[in-house]
């Protein structure tokens, strides 16, 4: 009896902490919405692009900071074009029109980055290992991994640090009001142009330290890409404009498709966690449209 | 009140007859590489059919969904089992009901639509592209309790004989396609059409028109499944020529979106358009890989070198001209005419 609900406590930390990971792309997704209504489907080829890049930096020898900091300009970089090449001929253009542009630029980077740096799985070393942590295996008889505390201590610090930016700092006001309407806020002053290429960067930040925590699990591949895609139920269930959506919506899916994976999966020959997130996300679409933290979507004719 | 009798222009009429001559007459009597059949033109004709289908659910109906090629595994996947398990069942028939058990799940994943819209409906019609592909590969029955991965897909007999050449395969494709286009053209100017318009530019204004959401949004869910399903079944029978779950991955959902964006969305040769350029570009993009840099420039690289193209071209086209090639077609061909009447 004892064994089996420790085992389950197991299946539930672990899950909960793979799910941090989801949070951690999901939270790219959220501050490009919150600040420009704008869905960016690319995020999943951010994460993909930029721990490449970081990776293929760091196999030339570059130092872990020295490259960590030269990914971070590309992808603010990246910001910058996308906010000068997509964004602004795209303006006052339908959710829709955005969403196929980003869905665009999702591709251009995916191709980029393996013409760039090959289509070969590279390892990613960050010095955790992906194994239990002995001080909590001997004391309280649970396996969790270090990686997955690692990743679940940066995404806290993630989220808290963007929350707080969000909430007190000037910025912070900046972004909320251009979120709610970009005519009024440029034209009381407030500089979109700046405010767009700064949530584009700050995404583009996200997505590296998502990437690193992917790789180091996975190892640094295509399927990244697929594994970014869970965010997208993610978001469903959290809400698209909420940061702590991200997080909250980021433990559920991670929680419920490792225990159905765990528990009912056998039943159907395992593998139920690659739609069991989906599906999940579509009775909360049934339920609640908008999410747990979501704002209510009104519509008018 | 008399019901309005659909009328033809006289170039309507003269486009369909160059159409079938050139379809039926002129290409089997001047192809004679059976490559241009097996890799060039089937392929491009069963997956602009699919486009077809992801064109009345997204170009008409204005339903975001990217699902299509897991409606085509449940098509290609329907089909074989019928045969397999049904021996007087003509082909025919099989590949109809093929697409109605595709059309079911179109309308099961199709549900969520009557709640949500955009990005969220797009996630949702992902759970059908990946419950569908895991389905078949898990339970043993779909396939016949196959442990090789790879299903010979059946013979193509029709009415005793058997189409086993490209060039009879063509025929069957082809003839399957031209039909199911003119009822597809057909369905987007009559009643059906009309509503999956009216739903798309403001579904509100639509319903207090007396439009039935519900049922405009099922039906333009289950017909477009119903074209993918028939698509995936030809696609597999005489393209694939074998039966495998992962030809139908979430990458041939995408490429299917990118034919109806970069074809045009709402327009029927659109879809046509669009296939044959998501189809054709990486073959010419190899054929210039080999001949003018002698293969120095890896296969990889250049697959990369197509995604970045279908990206690019995809923001360009959502910039200057969103109704996609179809819409640049037509500007051109007005440009030339109006160029002659001067």
């Amino acid at each position: 009896m004892i064994s089996e609900l420790l085992f389950f406590m197991e299946v539930l930390v672990a899950g909960l902490l793979s799910g941090t990971m989801y949070s951690l792309v999901a939270l790219g997704f959220v501050l490009i919405y919150k600040a420009s209504s704008t869905f960016n489907f690319a995020q999943g080829a951010m994460v993909f692009f930029a721990v490449l890049s970081f990776v293929g930096l760091m196999e030339f020898g570059i130092p872990f900071f020295v490259a960590f900091i030269i990914t971070v300009v590309l992808m603010i970089g990246v910001g910058l074009a996308t906010e000068r090449l997509v964004l602004r001929p795209l303006m006052n253009q339908s959710e829709d029109t955005l969403l196929m542009a980003t869905i665009g630029l999702g591709f251009v980077l995916e191709g980029l980055a393996q013409a760039v740096w090959g289509v070969e799985v590279r390892r990613l070393d960050l010095g955790i290992k992906d194994s239990p942590i002995p001080w909590i295996a001997d004391n309280l008889q649970l396996f969790i991994s270090a990686l997955d505390v690692t990743a679940g201590l940066v995404a806290t610090a993630m989220i808290v640090g963007l929350t707080l930016l969000f909430k007190y700092t000037k910025i912070g006001l900046g972004l909320r009001s251009v979120a709610d309407d970009a005519g009024a806020a440029s034209s009381i002053g407030i500089p979109l142009k700046h405010i767009m290429l700064l949530v584009w960067s700050a995404a583009g930040v996200v997505a590296l330290v998502a990437g690193m925590m992917w790789g180091a699990r996975a190892g640094v591949q295509f399927a990244l890409i697929d594994l970014a895609l869970k965010a997208l139920p993610v978001l469903i269930i959290g809400g698209f404009s909420s940061i702590p959506g991200a997080i909250i919506g980021g433990l559920l899916i991670g929680a419920s498709e490792k225990i159905l994976e765990v528990y009912i999966g056998p039943y159907f020959g395992g593998g139920i966690e690659g739609w069991a997130p989906y599906v999940l996300a579509i009775f909360f679409l049934l339920y609640r449209p908008e999410g747990l933290f979501g704002e209510k979507i009104i519509r008018r004719v | 009140m008399k019901p309005v009798i659909m009328t033809f222009t006289k170039r309507d009429i003269v486009n369909f007859i160059v159409l079938m001559v050139l379809a039926f007459l002129v290409i089997p009597m001047t192809v004679t590489n059976s490559y241009w059949y097996s890799s060039i033109l089937i392929p491009w004709l069963c997956l602009a059919l699919a486009a077809v289908g992801q064109q009345i659910v997204m170009g008409y109906a204005g339903q975001l969904s990217l699902g299509a090629a897991g409606f085509m595994a449940a098509g290609a996947f329907a089909c074989f089992n019928l045969i397999l398990r049904i021996p007087d069942l003509p082909f025919v028939g099989a590949l109809i009901i093929s697409g109605l058990i595709a059309a079911a799940f179109g309308i099961l994943f199709g549900l969520p639509s009557l709640r949500v819209r955009g990005i969220y409906l797009m996630v949702a019609t992902l759970a059908s592209q990946f419950f569908i592909v895991w389905m078949i590969d898990k339970f043993g029955w779909f396939k016949n309790y196959d442990t090789s991965g790879i299903i010979t897909a059946q013979n193509i007999v029709i009415l005793g004989k058997s189409f086993t050449s490209p060039i009879a395969m063509y025929f069957v494709v082809v003839f399957v396609v031209a039909i199911l286009t003119l009822l597809a053209m057909n369905m987007v100017r009559g009643s059906a059409g009309r509503n999956w318009m009216a739903v798309r530019d403001m579904d509100i204004a639509a319903e207090s028109m007396g439009v039935s959401l519900l049922k405009t949004k099922l039906e333009a869910f289950a017909i477009s499944a119903f074209y993918c399903g028939v698509a995936g079944a030809l696609f597999a029978f005489t393209y694939l020529k074998s039966l495998e779950p992962i030809a139908f991955d979430i990458k041939l959902s995408f490429k299917i979106l990118f034919m109806v964006i970069l074809g045009g969305l709402g327009t029927i040769n659109g879809a046509f358009i669009g296939a044959a350029f998501i189809l054709l570009f990486p073959v010419v993009l190899n054929f210039i890989g080999n001949t003018v840099f002698h293969g120095s420039i890896d296969a990889t690289i250049i697959s990369s070198i197509e995604q970045v193209v279908f990206g690019a071209l995809m923001i360009i086209f959502m910039i200057y001209e969103p109704l996609g090639m179809a819409k640049l077609w037509e500007s051109i061909k007005s440009k030339i005419g109006f160029n002659k009447k001067k």
